[in-house]
């Protein structure tokens, strides 16, 4: 703890030599959240910030995971559970972070990665073999955006939020990164990926968790072909990868980021259709159901359905 | 997952006397807004917590709504004199307007009791309806369905001196003006028609009080989260419920619109009868 003060003190000097005016506080968060206590909460601290007392945190963990159990497609219920079950992994991955001059340079700068920040169509004209170029492709491979992530409420500290919502944000990144696609097994194995490279618990229950849903051979491979794959990939051979700016990285040869940052391939995965066309599909069938019922009940309950 | 996240900063005291500067304000919950921005934010609640309405009264109350609703039907025991007209304000998911149809059904073998639910959100109309068509009472003449404006009913559709009984359960409290909704009340009520509302109350126990209040600001918005996805309606819900007059005040409330009513205490012949030690409460007036 005493060695984990002193580290952060000096990161500390370092980012104030280097002109760095991000308020910080001195001690990693989960003593700071001192302001949390078994019965009373924090003060927000920032937009969107919904204190809970301790008591309440264990409440939400528990009540999220059921949920997310029952309903994996609760997006908000998994990034829920990840927020309360994250303890001190939090600190060690800002940590992580003030250790470079890159990480200190995304806390200082706190980057967003949406489709407002991230200038799709550029990326499209860069040549084949950066790390821009091949991550549209896969975006567009898999039919997912860089929108769809929830925000962090459940972090007292600002900056620790702020790791949260980022380590949400580069996911996709990692997706790319290791050349795996959207479906469960692939996440699941990045998933033990992340947790070996970055160490947030959530991934490690979430890796555990799901292979419950998943077939016995698909459970088979992910354990016996894709685990030590994550365990000597992310925990042994890669850097932290949280420390990444990969806006900084567009143009960069893919395979030589890959080798800088100590990646190397999976097994192959199953590449199936994108996710937005089978989505596209169902949600307009569903649409015209809906739309069929709203005129009509609107109809009898005495207002105009729209033209 | 739609939420509610209006952001109404201005905390000054409504000022009457001066109609150029900015418009008088209510509360939303412990936010304070401009009163005309108030039903839209309201209108927003309801349509995000629509779908999931009833699994969340239960999920919040444990089930005891529906005793509360059963205990307030069976105090109305509509159907006793034969059928009446039914107006079920804020009726929205339909519980009270079925549990009144089922009453005069099974008690008085009264078929011609009808029920005209009527609500701001069409959407939870829409709840409504859906339940509806799992009844007997669907396409018939028992009930009907209405989006109208409590403070402002339209005297075409809602006739002065139309209706035996006005109900309002669990929805007064989300009006802009209270006052208004009674006045409404009042008019369109037949002269000796009753006029029942069902309202979340003050609690005098300090034990209970301390217990609801952890409660209602701990586990209700954790509630709201995990099952509807939706923590910040659910935060409005129970600052709406502090906000509400106590008993006596809203008893007097409905003198002032031109009912009689009993006197202030709690029970037979009282202006209201508490559920539960005052979480929720029953008040009723009638019409002269």
């Amino acid at each position: 703890m005493a060695a984990l003060r002193r580290a952060h003190s000096t990161a500390n000097l370092v980012l104030r030599a280097t002109g760095s005016t991000t308020s910080r506080s001195v001690l990693p968060a989960a003593v700071n959240a001192g302001n949390r206590h078994l019965f009373s909460r924090a003060k927000p601290a920032y937009p969107g910030h919904w204190p809970l007392n301790t008591l309440e945190n264990a409440f939400m963990a528990v009540g999220s995971g059921l949920m997310a159990l029952k309903d994996p497609r609760r997006h908000d219920m998994v990034a829920t559970l990840g927020e309360t079950t994250a303890g001190y992994a939090l600190p060690r991955m800002r940590d992580a972070m003030l250790a470079s001059a890159e990480g200190r340079r995304i806390l200082r700068k706190r980057p967003s990665v949406n489709s407002d920040t991230v200038d799709m169509e550029w990326l499209k004209t860069l040549p084949e073999g950066t790390f821009g170029r091949a991550y549209i492709t896969w975006l567009e491979r898999c039919g997912v955006t860089p929108d769809t992530r929830a925000p962090v409420h459940y972090i007292d500290d600002p900056e620790l939020a702020y790791v949260m919502k980022r380590y949400r944000e580069s996911h996709d990144f990692y997706h790319c990164l290791c050349n795996l696609p959207v479906n469960v097994e692939s996440e699941l194995a990045l998933k033990f990926f992340e947790f070996f490279n970055i160490g947030l618990p959530m991934t490690l229950l979430g890796g555990v968790l799901g292979q419950l849903r998943l077939t016995p051979d698909k459970r088979h491979r992910l354990f016996s072909e894709y685990l030590p794959w994550a365990l000597k990939c992310g925990g042994g051979t890669s850097k932290p990868l949280i420390g990444v700016y990969w806006e900084e990285r567009w143009e960069q040869n893919l395979e030589d980021m890959k080798k800088e940052l100590g990646i190397f391939d999976p097994p192959p995965a199953v590449w199936r259709r994108p996710l937005s066309e089978a989505a596209k599909a169902r949600k307009n069938k569903l649409a015209a159901e809906k739309a069929a019922q709203e005129r009509a009940d609107l109809e009898a309950m005495g207002q105009k359905p729209p033209q | 997952m739609r939420t509610v996240s209006a952001r109404f900063n201005s905390t000054t005291t409504p000022n009457p006397s001066n109609e150029n500067s900015r418009p008088a304000q209510t509360h939303f919950g412990f936010r304070t807004v401009d009163e005309n921005a108030k039903e839209d934010l309201v209108k927003g609640v309801f349509s995000s917590v629509a779908p999931k309405y009833d699994l969340m009264n239960d999920a919040m109350s444990m089930g005891i709504h529906r005793l509360w609703k059963d205990d307030f039907v069976s105090l109305l025991n509509p159907g006793r004199r034969g059928p009446i007209k039914i107006l079920d304000m804020a009726g929205g998911t339909g519980d009270i307007a079925l549990r009144m149809l089922d009453h005069a059904r099974e008690k008085y073998a009264d078929r011609d009791t009808s029920v005209l639910v009527s609500d701001i959100n069409p959407d939870m109309l829409k709840e409504g309806m859906r339940r509806v068509r799992q009844t007997m009472y669907h396409n018939t003449p028992q009930i009907g369905f209405q989006v109208a404006n409590a403070q402002e009913l339209d005297p075409d559709i809602f006739p002065d001196n139309s209706f035996d009984l006005y109900t309002i359960a669990f929805g007064i409290r989300n009006c802009t003006s209270i006052p208004d909704v009674i006045k409404e009340a009042h008019r369109v009520l037949k002269p000796g028609g009753t006029f029942a509302c069902l309202e979340f109350g003050k609690v005098d126990n300090p034990l209970l009080s301390q217990l609801y209040e952890v409660y209602s600001f701990s586990v209700i918005p954790m509630l709201g989260s995990i099952l509807a996805s939706d923590r910040e309606s659910y935060q409005y819900l129970v600052e709406s419920i502090r906000r509400f007059p106590s008993q006596p005040v809203f008893a007097q409330m409905i003198r002032d619109a031109g009912f009689t009513t009993g006197q202030d205490f709690s029970g037979q012949g009282g202006a209201w009868r508490d559920l539960w030690g005052g979480i929720a409460s029953v008040h009723l007036g009638v019409k002269a």
